[in-house]
């Protein structure tokens, strides 16, 4: 089993082009984007600054549920698990 | 004669080039849309000049990308070109200044970030390197954050000297190095700081821009929060250069690229009046090191003109005669080929230009 990570469109560019990226880690979302950081760092960073906190206008949905209301970091992420990053509404 | 001019604004970097000693140009862009360009650097120690640019996405962080095709491809590393060390439980807000370093190594740039750090780099600009020293200044727990943030938006490395260099800060103020960035010593003497009790501290002023001299490397130029100055010993004390200027008030100073004692100011008319003085759009100028000032507005709007001119949206070129350039928060750029004496306008409509750079290329 592997967890899914879909990749908003203006991200895509960091990563070959593809919707969608197969990790495979679970456990946390920590560990989850930290093995997505060394696959793919320049999406990483995207996502996640420099001390591993997901950026203030970054949501990452597990199985459609938003991280930060679940953990944080620190959310739980099954094997088979679904991790949506979306840009959040933000700028002007 | 190719003059490339960057407009980095609010919403990207913009490309204005003129192929006819700079009387038409060309715009392109927005490279890196939606992000905020606050610093461009052209490094025109290479065969190619590279371009350099401080881009931050409010979604995506801040990045330093570089191009070595005058813009039409970019290129960024995989992992951040510009990072806090995770002991300094720290992360980069934005890059606001990229410079070069004229006397040492050719490969050194430098970058000034927010929070108020100094990083350098000596792959040209790929990758950078938080300078401890200065992270580790026993004054830093005490620099605050003014209105835009808490940020190194200067950088000014000596032209002849690889261990001298003078960066500022809003607000901290001017600090400089001997030592090749070893150590650093408060430089604020005389700069007033009018929104502190002590009006005359150490440090903790907020100056928003300092331009070196182009023929006493010791004379330097500030404009402050209130305050306009000069100094003649590399920064360490300053005296006001204000008087005849319109107000004291702005964020940009631009000394000449070649001639001594030549530097260019917009003034605004207040903290609490961020406007060209009676609305008229107008660049000072003087040609004795602040002595006395000059008013210059041929082919500037001559309507009611509201915009300010951010610390970074003034510049000029290195060509010969100098070309001056100023971007507004309306989005609107003007350029001199004569030095000053006479404007016409590069582009409207853009968004808030934040920086301009310029060189021949």
């Amino acid at each position: 089993m592997a967890v899914t990570v879909l990749v908003p469109s203006t991200l895509r560019g960091e990563v070959g082009g593809v919707k969608s990226l197969s990790v495979d880690a679970s456990g946390t979302l920590g560990i989850v984007l930290d093995e997505l950081g060394r696959q793919w760092p320049r999406l990483e960073r995207r996502v996640r600054d420099e001390r591993g906190a997901l950026r203030r206008y970054m949501n990452v949905y597990i199985d459609g549920v938003d991280c930060r209301s679940i953990g944080g970091s620190d959310a739980p992420v099954p094997g088979d698990a679904e991790l949506h990053l979306l840009p959040s509404v933000a700028g002007g | 004669m190719t003059v490339l001019l960057a407009l980095g604004t609010a919403k990207g970097l913009f490309l204005a080039r003129s192929d006819d000693d700079r009387k038409s140009w060309d715009v392109s862009g927005p490279h890196f849309p939606m992000t905020g360009v606050y610093g461009v650097c052209i490094d025109k120690r290479r065969a190619v000049p590279r371009l350099l640019a401080g881009v931050t996405s409010s979604h995506f962080g801040p990045s330093v990308a570089y191009s070595d095709d005058l813009g039409a491809t970019w290129q960024e590393p995989d992992h951040p070109p510009v990072a806090f060390p995770q002991d300094t439980g720290t992360a980069l807000e934005r890059v606001w200044q990229l410079a070069t370093d004229p006397a040492g190594n050719p490969d050194r740039v430098y970058a000034g970030t927010q929070p108020s750090a100094l990083f350098v780099s000596d792959d040209g600009g790929v990758t950078f390197e938080l300078v401890r020293s200065l992270w580790d200044h026993p004054h830093r727990p005490q620099w605050a954050a003014g209105f835009g943030g808490q940020a190194i938006h200067t950088i000014l490395p000596h032209p002849d000297d690889p261990s001298s260099l003078v960066v500022a800060m809003s607000t901290g103020g001017v600090y400089h190095s001997a030592d090749g960035g070893a150590s650093w010593k408060p430089g604020n003497s005389g700069i007033q700081a009018t929104f502190m009790p002590d009006r005359f501290p150490e440090f903790g002023q907020c100056v928003h821009k300092v331009s070196r001299d182009a023929g006493d490397p010791d004379r330097l130029y500030a404009q402050n929060h209130h305050g306009v100055y000069r100094s003649d010993d590399g920064g360490v004390r300053w005296e006001s250069i204000a008087e005849g200027l319109p107000s004291d008030f702005g964020f940009t100073i631009v000394a000449h690229p070649r001639r001594p004692d030549v530097v260019y100011n917009f003034p605004l008319a207040a903290d609490a009046m961020r406007f060209p003085p009676d609305a008229r759009c107008r660049v000072y100028r003087s040609q004795d090191a602040g002595k006395s000032w000059e008013a210059l507005s041929d082919g500037l709007p001559a309507e009611p003109f509201y915009p300010a001119v951010l610390r970074d949206a003034m510049c000029a070129d290195d060509a010969d005669p100098a070309g001056v350039y100023f971007g507004t928060r309306s989005g609107e750029v003007y350029a001199s080929r004569d030095e000053g004496d006479s404007w016409s306008q590069v582009a409207t409509h853009l968004p808030d230009v934040l920086c301009v750079r310029a060189a021949e290329v």
